[in-house]
């Protein structure tokens, strides 16, 4: 069993929710990354989103596209990101990594490459944005051999036999993007997203994530209640942006500290 | 012999093409591909097309033999087709017409488009004042500055401008943007995308749309001078009007087919825009598979060209796939040959060329010298250069 399939099984025995935090990799400086992931852990994470960075993230908002452009700075990419999850794990070999980025820093390192590597430095789930199914079997294939989850979005708009190809290729779990848009796109609506992920969970037995559009507690309690992952990303990240170096750690203790008692809430 | 047939059914020219979208998108795009398949062959669909181009265009463009300047090299003969002589000045109308006429009949009020230089942010902005269709272009704040003449042409068409300030502030940054607007506002709004890149069917459609070019050639060749060119020319950034002008010729043996890319100030110095010269490695961005400028990370890198209208760091998926069988040929122009090549046309020939345009006229003046007096080469003369003469001041430090 896998860390996130493990992880899961706990916590539904647990009767909670998972509450999946995303920071991007390098933002607001690389030096910072390791110990805002450690921070994550330690104010409920319980698994961890981390964004590599790329120059034209085309399905995020301002919001995260800013943080990339500040990592990206600092020349933080696939390779340096790699290096910071390693580092991670020499003290936390429990809580699972899910890298999200977008298919060409993937390539340029090779996707078999990306594979080995990702499975060195203890990588347990993989995002890719602009891999649709359709275009990606070889490279799921690579990931599931070494035993790392390809997660894959599903939208408003993915109709039932496109939900059947993604989950048939998933594991670990599915992420239901709440909102139409980009990330940090307002307006929640509940009512939809509870349909949607019943709907969901006919064709699969996967976890269902819930992200895009969760901003502040409500939100967040709100999701738990239908979801078994709670993702919240653009909040994080303008949590981060809003800090200088004395205050980063602590303003995101204190938003994860409100966002585990929302999500426990539930 | 076999005729070529590409993309395949989803869009793949051999392993460059495809839809590398975020799933929020694939929906929307799959939506567009089935009204596609439906109208590219419908007759009531075909002859508006052909009415808009005949009497909202202009066209057929027409093949202008372009005696004086050919003398002066001393060789081959050029042939101009003159796409400058469309209404609002350069090849984008005829996708913008298309495209248009298919977001009507999805029932979709708003149109979206991105633009580099401004031709494609005022051919979409035309249609869509014909139309009565909202219309909101995005464009890079550095192009905004280069191409003030544009903007503000597309605001008088009605058009909004939004200026990009993100990542490197051009072309391809404006596509993100307008990407980003798309999956947002996906229930009311068609994007028109200005060039044979981005997820499919857009490199398809766009192609099709453009074709016209080298359809209305190959007849017009026969007319002029009773065969069809040895060499066809045309710049590429993204590639539309390269594509329309090569598409009708894949077919047609003994045609070279040369694209002309961006060298910017050379490609040896790393500031260019020229992928497929400078042998960049494959990857993917805009939804597709194509060649990329892009660093050992995997990052996107910034691209110079003296024309807008070319700086992409990216290009055409079915430009790398002719590259790769070897059924067309790419060079690149720097920025000064680019422009000695501007003014030779202005002096010689009385038409003043898109500087974009004036990097296939460079290459074209090069091979022209190196054939007989008998040969033939065609040149897609795609723009007129009204938008440029700004930027055509300043390097010559006169202030209009």
């Amino acid at each position: 069993m896998s860390r996130i399939q493990s992880t899961f099984a706990t916590l539904k025995q647990q009767g909670k929710t998972a509450l999946i935090p995303y920071i991007t990799a390098g933002d607001p400086h690389p030096k910072h990354t390791v110990n805002l992931m450690h921070t994550l852990v330690k104010h409920g994470a319980d698994m961890i989103e981390l964004g590599v960075p790329f120059s034209d993230p085309m399905a995020d908002g301002p919001v995260i596209q800013r943080a990339s452009e500040r990592a990206l700075v600092h020349k933080v990419g696939l390779t340096a990101v790699l290096e910071m999850v390693k580092e991670f794990r020499q003290t936390n070999q429990t809580t699972p990594i899910i890298l999200m980025g977008y298919a060409n820093p993937v390539e340029a390192m090779g996707t078999i490459v990306f594979a080995d590597r990702a499975k060195d430095a203890d990588v347990d789930g993989v995002i890719t944005v602009d891999y649709p199914p359709e275009e990606c079997g070889d490279y799921v294939k690579e990931l599931r051999a070494r035993g790392i989850d390809p997660v894959f979005l599903l939208s408003p708009t993915t109709d039932p036999k496109r939900v059947e190809l993604i989950v048939n290729q998933a594991s670990g779990f599915v992420y239901y993007v709440s909102l139409k848009g980009v990330t940090g796109a307002a307006n929640l609506d509940i009512t939809e997203v509870s349909g949607r992920v019943a709907s969901i969970r006919k064709q699969t037995d996967l976890p269902v994530g819930v992200g895009f559009g969760i901003r502040d507690a409500a939100t967040a309690k709100a999701t738990a209640a239908i979801a078994d992952a709670v993702v919240v990303g653009s909040r994080m990240v303008q949590a981060i942006e809003a800090s200088d170096e004395s205050d980063l750690q602590s303003n995101v203790a204190t938003l994860m500290d409100e966002l585990r008692a929302a999500v426990d809430a539930a | 012999m076999q005729l070529y047939d590409m993309p395949d059914a989803r869009g793949h020219f051999g392993q460059f093409g495809g839809t590398f979208v975020a799933e929020t998108l694939v929906e929307a795009l799959e939506a567009l591909r089935v009204m596609y398949e439906k109208y590219r062959h419908d007759p009531e669909f075909l002859a508006e097309f052909a009415y808009d181009l005949k009497h909202f265009v202009g066209r057929p463009s027409p093949i202008y033999h372009a005696k004086r300047l050919s003398d002066k090299l001393g060789g081959a003969q050029i042939y101009l087709k003159r796409e400058d002589l469309n209404h609002t000045g350069a090849h984008k109308i005829n996708n913008t017409i298309g495209q248009a006429l298919l977001a009507k009949r999805m029932g979709k009020p708003r149109v979206i488009a991105e633009t580099g230089a401004g031709q494609h942010g005022v051919a979409t902005a035309t249609i869509a004042a014909r139309l009565g269709l909202e219309c909101v272009v995005y464009m890079g704040s550095e192009d905004v500055k280069r191409q003030a003449p544009n903007v503000f042409r597309m605001k008088l068409l009605g058009a909004t401008v939004v200026p990009v300030e993100s990542g490197s502030k051009t072309l391809k940054d404006a596509l993100n943007e307008a990407m980003r607007d798309w999956v947002t506002n996906v229930n009311n709004t068609f994007y028109i995308i200005g060039t044979v890149a981005g997820p499919h069917p857009y490199p398809m459609m766009v192609r099709d749309f453009q074709a016209v070019i080298g359809i209305e050639a190959k007849e017009q060749m026969m007319e002029m001078a009773g065969r069809q060119p040895d060499a066809i020319v045309a710049c590429v950034g993204g590639g539309s009007n390269a594509m329309g002008i090569f598409y009708p010729y894949i077919d047609v043996p003994n045609v070279r087919l040369i694209g002309v890319e961006a060298a910017g100030h050379g490609i040896e110095t790393g500031l260019h825009a020229a992928p497929l010269t400078a042998n960049s490695p494959v990857g993917v961005l805009h939804g597709n598979r194509t060649y990329l400028m892009q660093d050992a990370d995997g990052q996107i890198i910034e691209t110079h060209s003296v024309s807008a209208g070319l700086d992409y760091p990216g290009v055409g998926p079915e430009h790398a796939w002719l590259k790769d069988i070897k059924r067309a040929e790419y060079v690149a122009i720097t920025d000064d040959e680019a422009m000695a090549a501007f003014h030779n046309l202005c002096r010689t020939e009385g038409i003043i060329p898109a500087l974009e345009s004036s990097h296939a006229l460079a290459y074209a003046e090069k091979l022209a010298k190196t054939m007989n007096k008998d040969q033939i080469i065609l040149v897609n003369l795609s723009g007129r250069g009204d938008k440029d003469i700004n930027t055509v001041a300043k390097l010559a430090n006169i202030t209009l």
